[in-house]
């Protein structure tokens, strides 16, 4: 097709090779063509090294976020944008406006503990009307990521994960889930007894008790709840051979509902209950796989199966093969889609030297699944549809790419 | 009744812990026998999994744990979980980013992958594995 973007991309691939060897396996990576895309739907996203200049792999947005039907507001810089999760999370150390406490039936402040495999976030429910790109919602309930505010409980302590209330340990000044699912939580957390998983706590003043925190007042995907363009995302990143300083993109709002989010020949893959697709590699399946922009690399497997080695001591939970290896997976969903994945696994060792933020063969141990992380979206436009929402591709949960 | 002090069942404890976890979670347990080890699978109201590895001298010489949430990590590593912590805390620096957890120590292997609504991981002590039993047997 493009002649002069293929010299370009080969090109580059030369430059790279001196220093680390050539990332192989984009040749067959796109099935849809990125192109740059404006609207008031669209909201430019970059890869870059975030607000501390040392993320690897990280994607970020601006967002605005206000006082409910007040016209205070400000706008958030270097959010983090994580297909992985639901809901909006801000540093409380970002922001310099008060927003409304969620309060529970008693009265109670409401807080919330969120897991995730990085850390936790712990910290007061609130509302606030937001503002991405062009499109708006109008009183949203996020999390205020503070560990001030209420005190840890041990029940989130006893997750095993550090606490990610400071630029430094959370590398963003937030986390803006636009995931498969429209609450972060889901039925389970609305339910009293030992069906709740304990994430959301009343704080009255003698400490925060576990809580059951009805469907509407979780933290949202606050996509659901725009007025228009409300049934999903894409992800348009251009093709990364090797390692750049940055890229840029767009997060899109809506499939299917505006001229510059249509599915073109994007494959649907629905997912399980989970949120889960099935990676089959090397005659395995592996059911427990899934896309995620808020992973910063290829998670997979373990040295002793992969056979790639660890880098150990300066890129802990990276991989670190002698020479740039390119492999195949294949992806299928639970509707029996299925398709071919080519990736490439670099030295982390090597990749890290340079200045460079965008790395597009960058894996790394996973156990016994595929996480499909950043450089997944490097070349493809990347769908994720959510739950309960009418689509071209059919009603969600899915991706599609 | 419960014996005080064993109320967990946790890695590298005694199996008699384990009747006493299924009070604690509320699960139903199931016995599955294989050839150098027994699994006592339990599943909480929750749809939280957990799947000791029980040796025939009745230590605990793995778990493995899957569900929507992360589970109780300092229950289910007992009087590793420190140790654990201070790995996790040793990992910081250099590259920031999001990927799964990797703890690996002479006597303390724990993995954990997946996202909101979807964890699954395992911890062992490598010296305690029974002969022929892999890494990712145990699941």
């Amino acid at each position: 097709m493009n002649r002069a973007r293929v010299f370009l991309i080969l090109g580059m691939c030369g430059l790279a090779m001196l220093a680390v060897g050539c990332g192989g396996g984009s040749s067959a990576k796109s099935n849809t063509v990125v192109t740059p895309s404006s609207g008031q739907n669209v909201a430019a996203v970059a890869v870059n090294g975030g607000p501390l200049g040392n993320y690897a792999n990280g994607l970020f947005v601006s967002v605005t976020v206000c006082v409910p039907a007040r016209s205070t507001c400000q706008t958030i810089p270097n959010v983090l944008v994580d297909t992985g999760s639901t809901g909006l999370r801000i540093l409380g150390s970002a922001l310099t406006i008060s927003l409304t406490q969620q309060n529970g039936t008693g009265g109670q402040p409401i807080a919330e503990c969120l897991p995730f495999l990085s850390g936790f976030t712990w910290g007061p429910v609130q509302s606030a009307d937001i503002q991405i790109a062009g499109e708006k919602a109008s009183a949203v309930p996020i999390q205020v990521i503070s560990e001030a505010t209420f005190a840890v409980p041990n029940g989130c302590k006893s997750f095993g994960v550090q606490g990610m209330d400071t630029l430094d340990t959370l590398g963003a000044n937030g986390l803006l889930g636009v995931g498969l699912f429209a609450q972060d939580c889901g039925p389970a957390c609305a339910q009293s007894g030992a069906a709740n998983p304990g994430l959301y706590y009343a704080c009255p003043s003698s400490g925060c008790q576990v809580t059951a925190e009805a469907l509407g007042q979780q933290v949202q995907n606050p996509v659901a709840m725009f007025a228009s363009d409300n049934n999903g995302v894409i992800i348009e990143l251009p093709a990364v051979s090797g390692a750049e300083v940055s890229l840029s993109g767009s997060l899109v709002f809506g499939i299917g509902t505006q001229s510059n989010n249509s599915m073109g020949g994007a494959t649907v893959y629905t997912v399980d209950q989970f949120g889960n697709i099935t990676t089959n590699y090397k005659g395995q399946a592996y059911s427990q796989s899934f896309l995620d922009s808020g992973s910063n690399g290829y998670f997979f497997l373990d040295s002793s199966t992969s056979g790639i080695p660890d880098c150990g001591t300066g890129a802990n939970g990276f991989y670190c093969p002698a020479s740039t290896d390119n492999l195949s997976a294949t992806n299928s969903g639970a509707n029996g889609a299925s398709g071919t994945v080519n990736f490439s696994v670099g030295n982390a060792l090597s990749l890290f030297t340079q200045n460079d933020s965008v790395f597009e063969d960058l894996g790394g141990p996973g156990m016994n699944a595929f996480d499909w992380g950043l450089p997944f979206f490097y070349g493809r436009n990347v769908f994720t549809a959510i739950e309960g929402k009418s689509t071209p591709g059919g009603t969600g949960p899915y991706w599609a790419y | 009744m419960a014996v005080p002090g064993r109320l967990f069942a946790a890695l590298g404890e005694n199996v008699a812990s384990v009747q006493s976890d299924q009070v604690h979670m509320q699960a139903s347990l199931k016995t599955i026998q294989a050839a150098t080890h027994v699994v006592h699978e339990l599943r909480s109201p929750n749809g939280s999994v957990v799947r000791e590895y029980v040796s025939p001298a009745g230590t605990v010489f793995a778990v493995a744990w899957q569900g929507p949430w992360l589970p109780d990590m300092r229950r289910l590593l007992g009087s590793h979980f420190d140790e654990y912590e201070r790995a996790m805390q040793a990992q910081n620096g250099g590259r920031v980013g999001r990927r799964p957890i990797r703890v690996e120590l002479p006597g303390l292997v724990v993995q954990t992958t997946g996202h909101p609504r979807a964890f699954a991981g395992h911890a062992f002590v490598p010296e305690m594995m029974p002969q022929g039993v892999k890494a990712e047997d145990i699941r």
